[in-house]
């Protein structure tokens, strides 16, 4: 259902720093905001988001309220061999999420 | 500009010592001066109870916003990024929305680089305060002013 956007350089350098970018479509209710009869619109967010590189965990984050809608978050890391950089989203109402990017890492 | 460099040396050692003295002020309090007590609480809860000492941090976000439901946001870390001298996380905080945390990150060596950002929600003017935790076991400190023109819509529930 939901769309996530993932930016991962295809090509690199053994050793080279890499910037991920991610970005997923979600609606990031706070739980703090009122329908127009008054009644409070409960929490719906993405809690959790994990990076893994051929498997070995590389990023971690927990997600709060104040992230604005269809989170976007980037980080770095270090291009050390070809394989899958996986990315994994939970969240609220048992949101789940996957993705996934190919990287060639040339030496 | 030679003369100016000269006179400069004096200058510059007052100023430096006028830095380091409040910089000293500050290392036993919280790492912004008036911080509502959700967000020194918060902060308490990532730190336990190590000193939080100013510097090696970066805030990168606009000093004015004006839309306050999406705001760009980025944390530098100063760090070799080694196996012996890494960051291990990176923490922000915020002092006027409904909730102190804003995002906690887990990172390692294997990052290369100590910078993370994403777009967050600003429900007020307030001061944010991002909190990094070093492989030595320190915390590292830096916090910035935004001025908000259009909150968040965040209404309180009560």
């Amino acid at each position: 259902m939901a769309r996530a956007l993932i930016n991962v350089p295809q090509k690199a350098t053994r050793g080279q720093v890499i910037e991920i970018k991610t970005l997923i479509s979600h609606i990031m209710e706070t739980g703090f905001r009122h329908d127009n009869v008054g009644k409070p619109i409960p929490r719906n967010i993405i809690t959790g988001f994990v990076a893994r590189y051929n498997g070995e965990e590389i990023f971690r984050a927990d997600l709060f309220p104040a992230i604005a809608a269809n989170p976007f978050v980037s980080f770095h890391t270090v291009a050390t061999e070809s394989g899958t950089i996986d990315f994994e989203w939970t969240g609220d109402n048992g949101f789940h999420e996957t993705g996934s990017a190919k990287i060639t890492v040339e030496s | 500009m030679m003369d100016q460099g000269t006179k400069g040396t004096s200058r510059r050692e007052v100023l430096l010592g006028g830095m380091a003295g409040v910089g000293a002020a500050l290392i036993r309090i919280e790492p912004a001066a008036a911080t509502p007590e959700s967000m020194k609480k918060a902060i308490r809860q990532v730190v336990g109870e190590s000193p939080v000492r100013k510097g090696k941090v970066t805030i990168d976000v606009p000093t004015l916003v004006e839309n306050g439901n999406t705001v760009a946001l980025a944390i530098e870390v100063e760090s070799p990024m080694t196996k012996d001298d890494h960051v291990k996380a990176i923490h922000v905080f915020n002092e006027r929305n409904p909730l102190p945390n804003v995002i906690s990150t887990r990172i390692g060596p294997r990052a290369g680089r100590a910078r993370i950002s994403t777009r967050f929600r600003l429900a007020d003017t307030q001061t944010i305060v991002a909190v990094a935790e070093l492989s030595d076991g320190s915390f590292w400190s830096a916090s910035a002013d935004v001025i908000v023109t259009l909150a968040a819509c965040l209404e309180s529930l009560d």
